[in-house]
């Protein structure tokens, strides 16, 4: 069985620092979002605490995403080919991959993926910034900082449910998990599912 | 006072289940403020210091009475002066004390994600529970009246009480105490309003033809109300003049909590049934994908 590269080291370090920080800024998000998770709070060392961490582990995250992004933005532009697989994208829901089309590193799912994550994470440091106590928020008026709550709870939401879509790929399309654990896919792996990735991968050899 | 209230807690801020309130037999009570009477002579801010025992930071003189200049987290009451024309060339001087409105739909109650940190009793009163303040500033985004304040020592927002501990046991607020004209009555919100009602027809016949009653119904009624010689224009005193929740933390607060979290969790079953459904996309071997 051979093996390709899919990751550096690098770039599978940056990406569980973001997951990291991801799962424990959401933890102590959802805290303040709704009082059935408040009891997250604990996990931080009570209320204040996670009020005091939340913003600064926000921070961090956004700053270990760019480092990801500026890597691997060029290979998400969305191209033609991406049409035609968002199009059958129902039949691959059904189980039924023959008609998807032939894609590069990243089919149009996984570049959605990327650019929703890089919005939303985007819009929530503009807007957590706003009404971040005790630094920032006394420069902004009080209208303001009800739209940018607003705001940040929506990005939230949607970075939430994005994540969740992209677990449950990683967990559905078997092969997956080890791109990020060990950095390597099989050629198979490649060659079903990012035909012309493997293609460019293969060339020469 | 968390300890003297505890069963006349009628709502709580970021609780879904009933707080216990079977001491709900309690008068609904209210400060009536009467510009008409007061004299700006702050012994309310005073009396407020005294009893709550607060002492404010000195400050700077803006050039104007306003001593502070505005709300602190140690100055839950402060007299704010308007120098207006209501009519072209007719300089009026209006004096009004500013403070916690003690909504009957409180902003702060409902932006507030900290169980049991804003609270409303059963006789009307608003009060912040401070143990529980985690500091976030929503109650600040919730208020339509920009009354919060959050220490910057011990990050945690104060406000006016409404003296909950006086009125506990039956006393009327230290502010009311101590005015020397008797421009702060205290009662229940029926003989306030009755008696606001009353004060402002009598402006009316001397000549403040748009006197009357500040008890905006944007936020259900106030629990602190004021008789305006220009009820008309509470704008020129900087009182909004039909406050009520933003829309911005009604939909934050209301509608898109429960739809958010559905959606969370419809995602995550949604994820689980389709794998149960469909299965996982399998890696094929070499072998199988040639035949």
């Amino acid at each position: 069985m051979s093996l390709l590269q899919r990751y550096s080291d690098r770039e599978r370090l940056n990406h569980w620092v973001i997951a990291l920080l991801f799962v424990l800024t959401g933890l102590s998000g959802l805290a303040f979002f709704h009082p059935a998770f408040y009891f997250f709070t604990n996990l931080f060392g009570g209320g204040q605490w996670a009020r005091i961490l939340h913003p600064f582990m926000g921070v961090v995250m956004f700053v270990s995403f760019l480092g990801l992004f500026f890597r691997l933005w060029r290979d998400n532009v969305m191209n033609d080919a991406d049409k035609a697989w968002r199009a059958h994208s129902g039949d691959m829901l059904r189980g039924d991959k023959k008609k998807m089309p032939p894609v590069g590193k990243y089919n149009a799912g996984q570049k959605m993926m990327f650019w929703v994550t890089a919005l939303s994470l985007l819009v929530m440091l503009v807007t957590g910034v706003m009404f971040w106590r005790p630094w920032f928020a006394p420069v902004f008026p009080i209208a303001v900082q009800r739209a940018a709550v607003l705001l940040h709870s929506v990005a939230a939401v949607v970075l939430i449910l994005s994540t969740i879509v992209h677990v449950y790929a990683a967990i559905w399309v078997k092969g997956s998990v080890r791109a990020m654990t060990r950095g390597t896919v099989t050629d198979a792996w490649a060659r079903q599912h990012h035909t012309l990735w493997h293609e460019q991968m293969t060339q020469g050899k | 006072m968390a300890s003297l209230q505890s069963q006349d807690v009628v709502a709580r801020s970021a609780t879904t289940t009933p707080s216990p309130q079977v001491r709900n037999n309690a008068p609904q009570v209210a400060k009536l403020i009467d510009e008409s009477k007061c004299i700006g002579c702050k012994a309310c801010q005073v009396a407020c210091m005294n009893w709550n025992d607060l002492r404010d930071e000195i400050g700077t003189n803006i050039g104007v009475y306003d001593n502070p200049s505005d709300l602190t987290p140690s100055s839950w009451t402060v007299m704010k002066f308007f120098e207006v024309e209501p009519t072209e060339g007719s300089l009026e001087w209006l004096i009004r004390k500013d403070g916690c409105m003690h909504c009957e739909d409180p902003g702060c109650l409902k932006a507030c994600p900290a169980p049991g940190a804003i609270v409303k009793l059963s006789n009307g009163i608003v009060d912040f529970i401070s143990e529980n303040c985690i500091g976030c500033g929503y109650c600040v985004k919730g208020c339509p009246f920009d009354v919060p304040r959050i220490s910057a020592k011990d990050n945690k927002a104060y406000k006016c009480t409404l003296c909950s501990d006086r009125v506990g046991v039956g006393l009327e607020p230290a502010c009311v105490k101590t005015c020397p004209t008797g421009a702060i009555g205290f009662g229940t919100k029926d003989d306030m309003v009755a008696y606001g009602e009353k004060r402002a027809g009598e402006l009316k016949e001397r000549g403040f033809a748009n006197a009357g009653l500040y008890n905006p119904q944007g936020v259900g009624g106030t629990h602190v109300m004021y008789v305006l010689k220009h009820a008309d224009r509470p704008e020129l005193e900087d009182l909004p003049k039909n406050p009520s929740i933003s829309p911005m933390v009604s939909l934050w607060k209301g509608v898109a909590k429960p739809l958010a979290v559905a959606g969370m969790i419809g995602a995550v079953l949604a994820g689980f049934f389709h794998y149960m459904k469909v299965g996982p996309i399998e890696e094929k071997s070499d072998e199988e994908e040639t035949t």
